[in-house]
């Protein structure tokens, strides 16, 4: 297990610290300004689609960060991250249909999937859905406590390596199943869609696409942040031989699991908040989302930017996802391959992902 | 089986043979032949009547020439219209109409249902038992009081169960309402032999709301045999449904078996996350597919034995590509469980593709073989279908196999000593990379006869791998790692459970409470049910 990781103490200099405010600072100053004023046609223009792809981008690299946060340096690896994604995404997706109002198909109060299902009134859990606190509240608790719960059964019984992989695996299998019903009262197959607005602002126009954008790039910058602060604490110190040698550890006279359970859980949390970002911004959210396959992807974007890195999931994320965009579009019949040829050639031969190319003087 | 009702039901057979010869007539003559084309609406139903009673098969095509148009009358003479050609009705020669018009023979509506069911009651008695069985289904849905000697004729010589059965249900549910009470005995018999919703329906109808209800049955003796009947009935539809519920577990069981057991060797005793298992499963169904075209393409003579060809190929196509994967992945990770799982699924995912691109995304259509379609009736109200069975005779088959290859020959005690002590297995001269390669074939052939299996019940498309994934993990993790027996006993029980709770829950809620008490279960015994005990303060 050991040696396959980029840097020990990442981001932990002043320099790399500034390149990352600085590069925060185009993406929020320079490509706003960019498709808002600048003329479309000019070589300055930055398209509508562009920013999209890029908040989307931008909550998948939170998301990538938060499996990074376990993976690279808890030796966690979850296949059920997008679990909690997607959960933070559907509290989030809540209050935006509600906020449809009666502008929906059946011009009801109720969002359109009750109505076509005959439902007369809504399930006790959508009250209070039409807040949009409540809804921030939900973003944050339904995946943490979930990840809290789940969590303290699993590292209470020490269950780790690829066993807790394939029931994180086997977990967001369940919730899939469970989502796909139309009577679980979240839209089944096509899950949420069509949204109107969000907090009174059109949810279509540049302007609100803009300003989600721009949180997306701060969510990340603070996800980065507390996950810096955290990796070089003494805590990230404890995280990382938990990761290394476990038993030793605990031998020591420390409990891993309180530990373990913090970071998973915060980790959890993570997850939610770039779930509720993604939703505004791409307008859709349903169970596929939830699917196994998902959930590995995320990993595969970790792994190539460099495991326990911080900087290397974000990099990964930016790199697996802008090639997925480019390739499902123009090769789609390449995409799998690519995406398959990946995950066989970074584990194999590039353990410490891109990060690992350019640090210097550490042997693996 | 009880005495009684056969003794009434032979007492039943010779009135019926003592009314049959009151009536005389056997065959249809040139006389009843007149009267079915005379233009008396009544003379002609009689004959119908008659003609049922004496149950004179030979008179099956008149009736249907009557019933579809093709009798014809002209003058005196009765003619048959039969491919277009005319042919006298009692002898088959071709006839000549005589001068003037033939006339169709009319019949009414009354008439027509007669016929109908008079048809039906005669191919009760043909030689082939899909006929009779269609027939009977027919006469399920109505028979009148007339066909009472034809159906009970039918019921003394009919060999096969379904349609026994059919014909006993048929003929209790016409004599229920019989004013002689002994035939009404007989009926709440007869219905007891036939322990279906059905029959229980009606025997709650005749009883009615109590015994002075209008049209129910007034006579104490009846209404004490019809309480009895129901409550055996009762028993019996019990009886079907936890037998049904067993089978329909072990259906189930097998069939997670066998997605399963190729894992329990790569995952449960070498230790690798293969996540590419899946399309193992989807290589063997590809296999059966090719091999079933092919043989369709050059043998179709022996198409209906397609899968004698396929298992093999299934086998060795999954063997050949999991050897291929053990020597480019899997072998440079080894010891890091988690890379193995990435790359393996990277790998399912080049494979997901490749299939796509050679196959289309579409499903591909994979038949029974003829032997396997239909089923075999083992009680009322419960048909085991033949290609279930033989999933699980397969399933038991291939679990024989691998528990003789793995105890009982030279490769299994080399596979379970390097499974073991890889260092001393290869300090005593063992090819532990052999040993690993042929380990991991195996599990990958063995996944290429689950698939094969698999294509025999379900869709076969580049996604078959993808669903099983999930639930083959679940099954080898909650047996145990490493424990064949652990793996059987979970897959069976999964199957078990599954089938449990799907009346309660519905298939879905009752998959994701099976996953929920596996998860549960895990945190609970984190080794699986047969956890070898051990001292160690980590496993790997």
């Amino acid at each position: 297990m050991t040696g396959v990781f980029a840097t020990a103490r990442p981001l932990e200099s002043r320099r790399a610290v500034a390149a990352v405010v600085a590069i925060y600072g185009v993406l929020v100053i320079v490509v706003p300004v960019a498709n808002l004023l600048a003329p479309a046609g000019s070589a300055f223009h930055v398209s509508d689609y562009m920013v999209t792809l890029l908040g989307k981008i931008l909550c998948y690299a939170i998301v990538a960060l938060a499996v990074d946060l376990i993976w690279g340096f808890g030796g966690i690896l979850s296949l059920g991250h997008g679990l909690f994604f997607a959960l933070g995404g559907y509290a989030m997706g809540m209050y935006l249909m509600r906020s449809i109002g009666r502008e929906g198909v059946y011009q009801s109060d109720l969002p359109d999937f009750m109505v076509f299902l005959d439902w007369k009134q809504l399930p006790w859990y959508w009250a209070g859905s039409d807040r949009f606190w409540q809804a921030c509240l939900f973003v944050v608790l339904v995946p943490g406590v979930l990840a809290l719960v789940f969590g303290w059964f699993a590292f209470r019984s020490r269950i780790r390596g690829v066993y807790f992989s394939i029931i994180t695996q086997a977990l967001t299998f369940a919730f899939m199943l469970l989502f796909f019903r139309n009577n679980t009262g979240f839209g089944g197959n096509n899950g949420f869609t069509d949204f109107k607005r969000i907090l009174g602002f059109p949810i279509a126009s540049p302007r609100t696409k803009v300003a989600l954008y721009a949180l997306s790039a701060t969510a990340l910058l603070g996800a980065l942040a507390i996950c810096r602060s955290l990796v070089l604490s003494k805590f990230g110190r404890v995280l990382t031989a938990i990761r290394d040698e476990e038993s030793r550890l605990r031998f020591c006279g420390y409990d891993p699991v309180g530990y373990k359970l913090f970071v998973w859980t915060l980790s959890a949390v993570m997850c939610g908040i770039a779930g509720a970002l993604y939703v505004p911004q791409v307008g859709i959210i349903n169970p596929s989302e939830m699917s196994p396959g998902n959930s590995i992807e995320i990993a595969i974007w970790v792994a190539v930017g460099g495991r326990a890195s911080l900087i290397g999931p974000v990099l990964g994320a930016a790199l697996v996802n802008g090639a997925k965009s480019w390739l499902t579009v123009s090769f789609p019949d390449l995409w799998l391959y690519f995406l398959g040829l990946l995950f066989i050639l970074v584990t194999r031969y590039l353990p410490r992902g891109v990060v690992g190319l350019f640090a210097r003087g550490q042997t693996p | 089986m009880r005495s009684a009702p056969q003794v009434s039901s032979l007492a039943l057979a010779i009135a019926a043979a003592a009314c049959l010869a009151a009536r005389g007539a056997s065959a249809l003559d040139a006389a009843s032949l007149a009267k079915l084309a005379s233009g008396d609406a009544s003379a002609k139903l009689s004959t119908v009547q008659e003609a049922v009673a004496s149950g004179d098969v030979a008179a099956l095509p008149v009736l249907r020439a009557l019933l579809e148009g093709r009798l014809l009358a002209a003058g005196e003479q009765v003619l048959l219209e039969e491919n277009g050609a005319l042919v006298d009705p009692l002898t088959r020669r071709p006839a000549v109409a005589p001068a003037g018009e033939a006339e169709k023979v009319s019949i009414n509506n009354r008439l027509r249902r007669s016929l109908e069911r008079a048809i039906a009651a005669l191919e009760l008695f043909s030689p082939r038992a899909a006929d009779r069985l269609r027939a009977a289904r027919f006469l399920q849905e109505g028979a009148d009081e007339d066909l009472l000697p034809a159906l009970e004729r039918a019921l003394a010589q009919e060999k096969d169960a379904q349609v026994r059965e059919l014909v006993r249900s048929i003929l209790g549910a016409l004599l229920l309402g019989s004013r002689d009470r002994d035939k009404r005995l007989v009926a709440v018999d007869a219905l007891r032999k036939v322990p279906s919703t059905r029959s229980k329906r009606l025997l709650l109808e005749r009883l009615g709301a109590g015994p002075a209800d209008p049209g129910a049955e007034s006579d104490s003796t009846v209404r004490d045999a019809i309480g009895g009947a129901v409550k055996d009935i009762d028993r019996a539809l019990l009886r079907a449904e936890i037998v049904g519920w067993i089978f329909g577990g072990l259906s189930l069981g097998s069939v997670l078996l066998l997605a399963a057991l190729g894992l329990a060797i790569t995952f449960g005793l070498m230790g690798v996350i293969n996540m590419a298992h899946g399309e193992l499963l989807m290589i063997g169904a590809y296999a059966t597919y090719v091999v079933q075209s092919l043989f369709r393409a050059h043998l179709p003579g022996a198409s209906d034995w397609y899968l004698l060809a396929a298992a093999p190929a299934a086998f060795l196509a999954a063997g050949l590509v999991g050897a291929l994967l053990e020597v480019t992945v899997v072998r440079a990770l080894y010891g890091r469980p988690l890379e193995t799982l990435l790359a393996t699924w990277g790998v399912s995912l080049l494979l997901i593709q490749a299939v796509r691109s050679t196959f289309g995304a579409q499903n591909v259509e994979v038949s029974n073989p003829s032997w396997m379609s239909g089923g075999v009736t083992v009680m009322s109200g419960l048909v085991l279908p033949y290609n279930r069975i033989a999933i699980i005779a397969f399933a038991v088959l291939v679990l024989v196999g691998v528990w003789l290859l793995i105890e009982r020959t030279r490769l299994g005690l080399l596979v379970r000593a390097v499974m073991q002590n890889r260092g001393m297995a290869a300090g005593l001269g063992v090819a532990t990379p052999w040993v690993d390669l042929l380990t991991f074939a195996l599990g990958a052939g063995i996944a290429g006869l689950g698939g094969c299996a698999l294509s025999q019940i379900g869709n076969v498309g580049p996604e078959l791998g993808q669903g099983f994934i999930v639930d083959s993990f679940m099954v080898v993790v909650l047996g145990g790692v490493g424990q064949l027996a652990g793996t059987v006993l979970a897959a069976a029980g999964l199957g078990q459970v599954n089938k449990l709770l799907e009346p309660f829950a519905g298939a879905v809620l009752a998959k994701i409470a099976v996953l929920a008490f596996i998860i549960l279960f895990i945190q609970r015994r984190p080794q699986g049910l047969f956890a070898p005990r051990g001292r160690a303060a980590e496993e790997a």
